[in-house]
């Protein structure tokens, strides 16, 4: 006694989202009809596992067969085969895009290639993610960066407009593309505290400020690179901890400014020609690919970490750096105030958003 | 040549990859009609071709317009090997032979294989310039109108009904006469699916041959069925009701212009106000001279009416036809003014060989009296077709059924079958074939009839919403005893104390409280055997099965304390080892008649204590039950007062009886007698396990669940308000009997769980529309296999609004309703005579009660009269082939509905493609349908030879379905329009082996392609005063 056949199909799909997302989340449908009945979230409508089982795999095959379309979110306003209403597809869509962040994390820098694919099953274990959910993902990132990687203009919009997305997700996706571009390194120890949304201000404010489109989103070129004229320019701020002079009169000009202003002021005083060159030589070394990618361990090691030990807070940091960028603008022999602010507008805004526990 | 059909291939899109070195296709598109072909260019390299090809023009006799589909395929080109073909399209052009429907074909196409389903989609174009055609021995009928729909459509007012239609032709099935049985699935899918459509068109354009030789313009209710009967061939067949329809043109006047009477509107709306009170009354307006007669009689129904309201040949009823006229000779001032009028429109029906009627619902005024259901089945032998171009055998089975019907009809004293539907059931050499209607007697109204100067004075002869209650049989002739209380409304004619029809509930029906469905399901085990045994087998398992199933739907109507049941629809299946039935019904408390009686239960051996327990136990329960529904579906006449206070019985003043089994006929006699000295219920008596298994399957039907109402009719009485959500559903399961040597009750048992789970299902995927009702819930059930049986569904279901009152629900249904059929005068009427009646009962039920205890014939009476009708009739054998036929209140649905003040589901923005509608009901709520665009009807064949990676047989199935509503929605959006209604699927076969990993499924749908336009947007600001509080009621829908 079995049934051997059964299937409900309506001239309007009927889309569960709480099943959806249980589909989404990778639970096979005998995990996903327990998670039903336990929710209790079907009301008054007393059913049985049976009628929940078969109401699970219609919605899982609608879903299965609507995920050929959702590859190329496009076809789904305009094929035939199913009829969805316009805020059905805009949440199918959105949904089938949404990521884990915790997953994100993990492959965030990573080469999207077959070689990190076989790793999902580590990050599924890692993150408590399903194995079915983290490909998805996965994939996902794969796709939006394949058809994006080539485009001109702006990241995000370009995500938003192929994958039809919304803002929000689209600019993380930027994130995840820009990322996985650049090859940034994240997956150090000491990388391990800051979450995906922190490295997804970061590569926002890289490609707001450093990239090419940054300066002019007319050019032909692309929002994925930095630019490589500015990294070059960068290496002239080295005369700042170069020469004496000027590193001198910088920190005392800081000094002023903040003295009695922030309490770790004796340690920022006996600090400055540290931190100072920390920073510009970080801003010298850009140049080379390799610490473009060392960007974010640098700036952890070599300027948050000693604040870190001193016990700066944020509102010292945001205060000192601040005055840090504004003072060396006043210095008289600098004459590079323009590479100056782009550079240290976006460092600022990234420790900032890193300093924390 | 009357013909150029042009069409244009424009582009395809999301085509499938062909060459796998390139990941692209080179895709070409062959054009073909009749014999001619043509050929685009090939658009290299590209899965989203432009084409932009000439006009293909061919040139073509309209016969052929009629029958053949334009064939479109899309194909691959291959230099070096065979061009691989893509898919195809198969457009019936049907739609563009009538003016008075789509002009142009354009759109967006799937293209479709039966090995891989949809692949892509074509943008087409075509046209169809047509020349007159004067020849009068012309073999086509272009310009007939087809609708599915079972009612007079919407845009449109009968003229004339001329009656029943139907043709049959039969071919080889290619899938069975493959050469030395190689079979090359692709080919012979598609021969066949050419072929079905072939055959459709050609049944068509016969069918509409008939129509104009009858003088009508259109076909109303069409049914068209396939029966694939196998190595003996392919057999398409169609019933419907020819009709002249004339177009309403304008919304402005309409009130005036349905009405068959003449005068300016204004005068019209007020006089025929008072006219429509009687459905007996085919003229509203003054008396109707014989002089006015004549001067109308010139008129041809063929020509075209003249669409101005106040243009005066609306009197359309006065037309007679030569030898028409004989009716109107029974004498002006005649005594027995109804007789008198029974016996005209008998005349006229008699005219015809068959006074058949494919509507389930009517004009006002139209439906008289109703009688009851009559069905009759045969069982029969299937032979060779040897020619085909003569199925005589076919037509003569049919020839046979349709007079036992006709004779059936008679004896209830009806002249008229109304509800009429015919179907068959087929495995291997054995088939049932089935019809069955509702006798009925019709007003002449529509009919070609003279002498209807006299109608005007039965005006009062029945109040409407009682009138088709009263009984047409002679109450000291009856054809069988039943028992006759006086109408509860007018208190002046008789009315039966259950009535059973195959049709929609009228709009105008007094109901109380609102209506549910009403299944009886019931499986039988039969002996495997070949040939004439199989035969007789089959043919002595009917009449029980059929008297089961009657029981059944009467105890679970008692239960409901209902009684009427609408939209009755029988089906018997046959499979190798076992029978299935399953009788649906809506049931609705008819205030005309009396309440029902309660449900007794009765032991046979009352001297034991426990068993008296057990036996007042069960009876609590059923009463408890029977309360129960009463206020679930609000059933509270308001005779309810005067009710024997004590009895457990709510209604003791029915009487009548539900009997088990009754193979041993000769019990029954005893019992029988046991029963009749009580006279006040319905007794069930326990004396076998049969017995309790019916009471348990009786009380074990699970309610609907809070907010679910369900119906197998298109009108839900009681339920006015709907709002605009909309799903139309199909459902489909196979259940795998593992254990083979299961009992009648265990097969039972299954069955029905199967049927209740099922809707279980349903209940619980369409939760989020609650309150909503699930309308013209149809049923399909099937023996595939031996151990299979399989279910499909097809409903829909609409939310209604829970907070408008019933009163204002039902005031602003009413009135859009009358706004849609556009009769004003009667709307206005109805609320009034609501109250009316409804304050005159409490004083007249005790008149009625003392009728009623006067004439008592009871039910058992009744019952054991159709047991000898059946023995009569039961099986004679005829020349090898075996015949059953039985008749009694039997039914087939095919409901039909009104429109009321319903919205549709709100459009969605964005999207480039269309949103398209689709309804099994004849109309959308909340939207007016302003013009029909023709038939769909479309035949597909699917089959995998990988059924595993589709998705197991479900998977497979699931995605042919979806391709199913996708291409009848992207055929109805090339027409113009945005929905379908009236849509079936009158065939789903489903076949699998999943040894070989293969399956194929055959579906058959078909509907009627509308535009429809939101009554919120119809800024034509018609004058009746109801529009107000329309417009209000729909104006939410913009939400």
């Amino acid at each position: 006694m079995t049934m051997e056949l059964d299937v409900f199909v309506g001239n309007t799909t009927i889309i569960d989202e709480e099943v959806y997302q249980l589909w989404l989340d990778g639970f096979s449908v005998a995990d996903a009809v327990k998670m039903r009945l336990e929710n209790g979230a079907l009301g008054e409508c007393e059913v049985s596992g049976e009628v929940l089982h078969s109401d699970t795999m219609d919605q899982y095959r609608t879903f299965q067969m609507c995920e050929r379309l959702l590859h190329c979110p496009s076809k789904l306003a305009n094929q035939l085969l199913f009829q969805i209403p316009a805020h059905h597809q805009a949440m199918l869509i959105e949904r089938y895009y949404e990521f884990d962040h915790m997953f994100a994390r993990e492959v965030l820098g990573k080469k999207l290639s077959k070689g990190t694919k076989k790793d999902l099953d580590d990050i599924s274990s890692k993150t408590g993610i399903a194995l079915k959910s983290c490909r998805r993902q996965f994939d996902n990132f794969k796709r939006v960066f394949k058809v994006v990687e080539e485009l001109k203009g702006p990241l995000a919009e370009n995500v938003q407009h192929h994958f039809l997305l919304s803002d929000l997700l689209a600019k993380d996706y930027a994130a995840v593309v820009f990322f996985a571009n650049s090859r940034f390194e994240t997956g150090k120890k000491k990388l391990q505290y800051l979450s995906f949304q922190d490295f997804a201000f970061c590569a926002c404010q890289l490609i707001s400020y450093w990239t090419v489109g940054a300066v002019d989103n007319m050019m032909d070129d692309m929002d994925v690179d930095l630019e490589k004229e500015f990294l070059h320019d960068l290496k002239d701020l080295k005369v700042l901890v170069n020469d004496k002079d000027m590193l001198d009169q910088h920190k005392s000009l800081v000094c002023s400014q903040l003295r009695g202003r922030i309490r770790v002021f004796t340690e920022m005083e006996a600090n400055f020609k540290n931190l100072s060159r920390a920073l510009i030589n970080i801003a010298s070394k850009l140049t080379n690919t390799k610490d473009v990618r060392d960007l974010f361990i640098d700036l952890v090691e070599k300027f948050i970490e000693p604040c870190r030990s001193d016990k700066w807070t944020a509102g010292d940091l945001t205060l000192f750096l601040t005055h840090y960028t504004s003072t060396a603008s006043t210095l008289e022999t600098y004459r590079y105030q323009v590479i100056w602010e782009r550079y240290m507008g976006v460092v600022k805004s990234c420790i900032l958003k890193m300093y924390h526990d | 040549m009357p013909g150029k059909l042009k069409a244009k291939i424009v582009a395809g899109r999301h085509l499938p990859v062909m060459d796998r070195a390139s990941d692209l296709t080179d895709a070409f598109v062959e054009v073909k009609f009749g014999n001619t072909t043509f050929k685009t260019d090939v658009y290299p390299k590209s899965l989203n071709p432009q084409w932009n090809s000439e006009w293909f023009k061919f040139e073509v006799d309209d016969e052929d317009l009629q029958d053949e589909p334009l064939q479109i395929t899309v194909l691959d080109h291959d230099t070096y090997s065979a061009n691989d073909a893509i898919g195809k399209v198969y457009i019936d052009i049907d739609p563009l032979l009538s003016s008075e429907a789509a002009t142009v074909i354009s759109g967006w196409f799937p293209i479709y294989d039966t090995i891989h389903g949809i692949r892509g989609e074509i943008n087409v174009l075509v046209k169809v310039d047509l020349f007159n055609d004067l020849n009068r021995f012309r073999q086509s009928s272009c310009g007939v109108k087809f609708f599915c729909t079972t009612s007079i459509p919407r845009c449109y007012r009968a003229v004339m009904v001329h009656g029943f239609v139907e043709e049959l032709v039969v071919n080889e099935d290619p899938e069975y006469q493959w050469i030395d049985r190689i079979r090359t699935p692709r080919a012979s899918n598609e021969a066949r699916q050419r072929l079905i459509s072939l055959m459709s068109g050609e049944l068509q354009r016969k069918i509409g041959l008939k129509v104009l030789e009858m003088g009508g313009n259109a076909v109303v209710g069409y049914l068209q069925c396939f029966d694939l009967e196998g190595e003996s061939g392919l057999v398409v067949r169609a019933i419907g009701t020819a009709c002249t329809l004339d177009k309403i043109s304008n919304t402005y006047a309409p009130a005036s212009a349905i009405n068959p009477c003449n005068s300016s509107p204004s005068k019209d709306t007020k006089e025929a106000g008072f006219g429509e009170e009687a459905p007996g009354v085919p003229l509203s307006s003054g008396p109707p001279t014989p002089l006015r007669a004549q001067t109308f009689s010139s008129f041809s129904p063929s020509k075209s009416y003249s669409r101005q309201s106040s243009s005066s040949d609306t009197e359309l009823s006065l037309t007679p036809k030569t030898g028409m006229g004989s009716g109107g000779s029974a004498g002006k001032e005649a005594g027995p003014l109804k007789a008198l009028l029974r016996q005209q429109t008998q005349s006229a029906l008699e005219q015809r060989e068959f006074p058949f009627f494919t509507l389930t619902s009517f004009p006002a005024g139209f439906l008289l009296h109703v009688g009851g259901v009559v069905s009759a089945r045969s069982v029969k032998l299937l032979d060779r077709i040897h020619n085909p171009d003569e199925p005589e055998t076919r037509d003569a089975w049919w020839e046979e059924i349709r007079q036992e019907i006709k004779s059936h009809a008679k004896a209830l004293g009806c002249h008229a079958v109304v509800g009429y539907s015919e179907s068959t059931s087929i495995c291997e050499e054995v088939c049932i074939l089935s019809a069955s209607g509702t006798a009925a007697v019709l007003s002449s109204r529509f009919m070609q009839d003279g002498a209807l100067d006299m109608d005007h004075r039965f005006e009062d002869l029945a109040p409407p919403g009682c009138g088709f209650c009263h009984i047409p049989y002679d109450e000291l002739n009856m054809p069988f005893p039943a028992q006759l209380t006086y109408c509860h409304c007018c208190r002046r004619f008789k009315v039966p104390d259950v009535l059973f029809t195959t049709i929609d509930l009228p709009t105008e029906a007094n109901v109380t409280g609102k209506g549910c469905l009403i299944q009886a399901r019931l499986c039988r085990t039969k002996k495997k055997a070949q040939g004439e045994g199989n035969a007789t087998a089959i043919s002595n398992l009917l009449p029980f099965l059929e008297y089961e199933l009657h029981t059944q739907l009467m105890n679970k109507l008692k239960l409901r304390s209902m009684n009427a049941l609408f939209g009755l629809r029988i089906q018997i299946s046959i499979g190798e080892n076992m029978l299935l039935g399953l009788a649906s019904a809506t049931g609705v408390y008819l205030t005309p008649l009396p309440s029902p009686g309660g449900i007794q239960i009765a032991g046979k051996t009352p001297s034991d204590i426990t068993y008296e327990q057990h036996i007042s136990n069960m009876q609590k329960k059923i009463n408890d039950t029977i309360a129960k529904n009463k206020e679930l579906y609000e059933v509270n006449p308001p005779e309810l007062v005067e009710e024997v206070i004590g009895s457990p019985i709510p209604e003791p003043r029915q009487r009548s009886r539900l009997f088990r089994s009754h193979s041993e006929s000769s019990d029954e006699v005893s019992e029988l007698d046991l029963s009749h000295g009580k006279k006040d219920a319905f007794v069930l008596e326990i004396d076998d396990t049969d017995a309790v298994e019916d009471i348990h399957s009786l009380l074990t039907d699970a309610p609907t669940p809070p907010g679910f109402y369900s119906c197998n009719t298109e009108i839900m009485p009681g339920i006015y308000n709907w709002t605009s959500a909309l799903q139309m559903f199909t459902s489909v399961r196979v259940f795998r009997l593992s254990n083979v040597n299961l009992t009648n009750q265990g097969l039972n048992k299954v069955f029905n769980d199967l049927c209740e789970n099922l809707l279980k299902s349903l209940y619980f995927k369409l939760r989020s529309m609650v309150p909503c009702c699930l309308c013209h819930l149809n049923f399909t059930v099937a023996v595939p296999e031996d151990e299979l049986i399989q279910v499909a569904v097809t409903a829909v279901a609409m939310s209604f609004d829970k907070e408008q009152t019933l009163e204002n629900g039902r005031q602003s249904c009413d009135k859009t309703l009358m706004k849609a059929i556009t009769e004003n005068e009667e709307q206005l009427q109805f609320p009034l005579e609501l109250t009316a009646e409804s304050s005159s009962n409490p004083l007249s039920s005790a008149k009625g009660l003392s009728e009623v205890s006067g004439a008592l014939p009871s039910a058992r009476d009744r019952c054991s009269s159709w047991i000898e009708q059946l023995r009569l009739k039961a099986h004679t054998i005829r020349r090898g082939s075996i015949k059953t036929m039985s008749s009694l209140e039997k039914a087939s649905p095919l409901p039909e509905g009104r429109s009321r003040s319903l919205r549709s589901n709100r459009s969605y923005a964005g999207g480039s493609v269309a949103v398209v509608k689709m309804t099994p009901l004849s109309f959308i709520p909340g939207t007016k349908i302003i013009k029909y665009l023709g038939i769909i009807n479309m035949f597909f064949i699917r089959e995998t030879t990988s059924l595993r990676e589709e998705g197991g047989v479900s998977g497979f199935l699931h995605s042919f379905i979806a391709e199913v509503f996708a291409m009848v929605r992207a055929h109805v959006a090339a027409l113009g329009g945005n929905a379908v209604v009236s849509y079936s699927m009158k065939e789903c076969v489903f076949m699998e082996n999943p040894n070989k990993n293969q399956a194929q499924c055959l579906i058959n749908v078909s509907g009627d392609a509308v535009i429809f336009v939101r009554e919120s947007e119809l800024e034509a600001t018609p004058p009746q005063p109801q529009s107000a509080s329309t417009q209000t009621s729909s104006s939410g829908e913009g939400t």
